[in-house]
């Protein structure tokens, strides 16, 4: 075991990250909530045009983290976010930096499909409409129209887009959802644990989206399952007990861990 | 492993069973005590939605109503004159005063109102009818007095001994107490000697002709005279009104088109709901916007620190306590600091606000708690603000719930009395309120005054008035009940 304290970060293949730009930087960060030490001293940089898969037993703070990218934390009054976080080089958690306008940068997708209680329209319209992203009606539709089909969703609710949006099946409130954060425009999109709640079948369509939303986005995705892990991302983050343990190519963190904790972890030792 | 043992099952199945019975059994007692108070009330309210009038043939002198002001006429007089002529034999003043008796006030009124809206009934002859005493409208709903009539079988030979009447013939079935209708007059049997029975005048009989079997009838009147608020003698113009068939039963609409009265038969609702509508609608305009905000920034806004959480306990304790208190609180501030009106609907939903605005808080703190975060995640994940997400998202999912909260306030401040007695709405008032501003009483207040009324025919007009107040909450509910399914909504 390693001081808990310490993270060790091993250094990013040099194959994956290589190929592309980064995008998210984080450096030394630590989060409390109240007393409770979630993250301890986590570095990590992100790139763009890839999905980064966060695994690691329940608690280890990977939902967390993933809520420190787009300052999801800060809902929560007791919780505490020092050290740097960048995103393309900008601290975002800088003073200067609107809240609001990240979040509509950083889309988030939730681990139970939460559409508004609203048609399927307007819940992919909400957030064009309170970013102003739209002039008229008919840009409003085409933005709508053009994020249900990146989300593979439109050809299902085309001819009743003003049905309620919670009506739709789990797997398709989750598309639903996607769309809902994609329709923003957003870079970075951050998924946790987006399957849990969904059958085999919706699972194997959310995967497929996954795969190809990352041509144009930087997604980020927590998850319980090794399998999905493995199936939808080129790299792969190891969180135990607070700490970032192992980063790298998927293929090599599945392969050849070179932690002996990773390696315990995805051969199923404890977790 | 030990066997499991089955006695130890019969006992928890046993206790089970008996739990069950203590529930169904708590359940059929409530439900008795509600049914019995009920329909004591429905029993007693019902008859005050009636009222009793004798048709009149009246004629519209011009002497006595000048085309020029009709309100001025006497109509007081043609309607009496009217209706003492059905009874010519009545001369003395004290007939004419208890015939007048029989005679409610508001039958001059109604003529009144009947001739000014339409004077060209100036001059002609009408039959209208006339309202009823509250007296003689009780003893037509069979409230004064038990009666039976019962047809004279035999002869009866009837002689007159200075003041006294001795009636001699078939008087086996005569008792003390009965009154005899025969020859155009009624008399009343004092005292029997042997077949000798000795009687007294109500009504002078016009002749001492022998009443053969079919000419005369007798009166059993159960309960005494002295204890009750008609005379024999008007039991007996009474009965002949009757038989002429000039009484006439009505729905009593002045019920709820009136205001308050001294005099019971004219007595209405009119003011008080008028005064309850009035106060509820200040109490509503002022709670339902402090409530909701208060709600919002306690549950969606406020720090969480002392200084709320010690708001949120006194909150939860202003919601308990009494209600008088709150009519304490207006006395000293509103009437006396701030120097509004007394008895006024603005000051009664000023203090009814104060009441149900910490069941309103209450209420939509706990709609607003009900609707999930992942709603509120939702929209901000997508890059809504704080308060774009409150007020887009969570208050339009959260208002059936805190509507419901509302309208059970209100019928809770609907049904207040206490508070409003400080602020001295209690007072008679006879007009309906027109503002804000004007005296009034409310409802319950109203409830409260007619059952502290000595005349029987009150106690039938409070539970009346106590009929509609249930109906009003009842509707309250409904709508509260009613706006919860519509709008309910599952994620």
């Amino acid at each position: 075991m390693n001081a808990p304290f310490q993270s060790i970060v091993t250094p990013a293949s040099p194959r994956i990250m290589a190929e592309r730009p980064m995008k998210i930087a984080a450096k030394d960060v630590n989060i409390h909530y109240g007393d409770k030490h979630a993250i301890k001293n986590l570095s990590i940089d992100i790139p763009d045009r890839a999905v980064s898969a966060f695994i690691g037993p329940s608690g280890c703070g990977k939902s967390t983290f993933l809520r420190a990218i787009n300052r999801m934390n800060d809902t929560i009054p007791t919780c505490r976010v020092t050290g740097n976080i960048t995103i393309d080089g900008r601290d975002i958690y800088d003073r200067a930096i609107d809240v609001v306008q990240l979040r509509a940068k950083v889309g988030m997708v939730f681990q139970k499909p939460n559409p508004f209680p609203k048609s399927i329209f307007e819940n992919v319209a909400y957030g064009p409409r309170i970013h102003g992203m739209s002039q008229n009606k008919t840009d409003l539709e085409e933005i709508v129209v053009s994020s249900l089909k990146k989300a593979g969703l439109f050809e299902e609710v085309k001819d009743r887009l003003n049905a309620p949006g919670t009506g739709l099946s789990g797997g398709q409130q989750q598309r639903l959802c996607i769309a809902r954060a994609i329709a923003v425009n957003p870079q970075v999109i951050l998924m946790d644990e987006p399957c849990s709640a969904l059958d085999p079948i919706a699972t194997a369509k959310i995967e497929e989206l996954i795969d190809e939303l990352r041509q144009n986005y930087c997604i980020v995705i927590v998850t319980h399952s090794m399998q999905q892990a493995a199936r939808v991302s080129q790299l792969t983050a190891f969180f135990h007990l607070g700490t970032l343990v192992e980063f790298g190519d998927t293929d090599e963190v599945f392969t050849a861990p070179q932690e002996k904790r990773t390696q315990d972890y995805i051969t199923g030792r404890f977790g | 492993m030990t066997e499991i043992r089955s006695d130890f099952v019969a006992k928890r199945y046993a206790a089970e069973r008996r739990f069950k019975y203590y529930g169904a059994g708590a359940l059929v007692i409530t439900a008795l005590f509600l049914l019995f108070l009920i329909s004591d009330i429905a029993i007693k309210g019902f008859p005050a939605f009636f009222e009793h009038r004798a048709t009149v043939e009246v004629t519209i002198d011009p002497a006595k109503v000048d085309a020029a002001k009709p309100q001025a006429g006497d109509f007081d007089g043609i309607v009496k004159d009217a209706f003492r002529s059905l009874f010519p034999a009545a001369k003395s003043r004290a007939d004419r005063k208890a015939l007048g008796g029989l005679l409610s006030q508001g039958a001059a009124d109604d003529l009144r109102d009947m001739v000014v809206a339409n004077p060209a009934l100036i001059g002609q002859t009408l039959k209208v009818p006339a309202l009823l005493s509250d007296d003689a409208d009780l003893y037509f709903k069979g409230m004064q007095t038990g009666l039976k009539i019962t047809a004279g079988a035999g002869t009866l030979q009837i002689a007159q001994s200075g003041e006294e009447y001795v009636i001699t013939g078939d008087t086996g079935d005569l008792r003390e107490g009965q009154i005899i209708r025969a020859n155009g007059g009624a008399l009343r049997i004092t005292k029997l000697e042997g077949s000798t029975v000795v009687a007294e005048a109500v009504l002078a009989p016009e002749t001492l002709n022998t009443a053969v079997a079919g000419q005369w009838d007798m009166l059993t009147l159960s309960v005494k005279e002295a204890e009750r608020r008609v005379n024999d003698k008007q039991v007996v113009w009474m009965e002949q009104l009757r038989s002429s068939g000039v009484i006439e039963k009505s729905i009593a609409w002045r019920f709820f088109t009136s205001g308050d009265s001294r005099e019971a038969e004219l007595a209405g609702l009119k003011g008080a709901l008028v005064g309850s509508l009035l106060t509820v609608a200040v109490a509503l305009l002022l709670a339902l916007p402090l409530g909701i905000a208060a709600a919002i920034y306690l549950e969606q806004f406020a720090p969480k620190n002392k200084l709320t959480d010690i708001i949120e306990v006194n909150i939860n304790n202003l919601a308990a306590v009494p209600s008088i208190i709150f009519g304490l609180l207006g006395l000293a501030v509103f009437l006396n600091f701030f120097g509004l009106p007394r008895s006024a609907p603005v000051a009664g939903g000023l203090v009814l606000a104060l009441l149900v605005l910490p069941t309103i808080i209450i209420a939509a703190r706990a709609a607003l708690k009900a609707v999930p975060p992942s709603i509120t995640e939702a929209a901000l994940g997508v890059g809504a603000s704080k308060q774009q997400a409150v007020f887009q998202h969570v208050l339009p999912l959260a208002i059936p719930g805190i509507l419901t909260g509302t309208i059970l306030g209100l019928a809770r401040a609907f049904g207040e009395t206490a508070p409003l007695l400080m602020i001295g709405m209690v007072a008679f008032i006879a007009d309906v309120p027109q503002g804000f501003e004007d005296a009034a009483t409310v409802l319950p207040v109203q409830i409260y005054l007619w059952s502290d009324l000595p005349e029987i025919a009150f106690q039938s007009k409070t539970a009346a008035a106590i009929l509609v107040l249930m109906v009003v909450l009842f509707g309250l509910n409904a709508i509260a009940i009613y706006l919860r399914k519509r709008f309910e909504r599952r994620w």
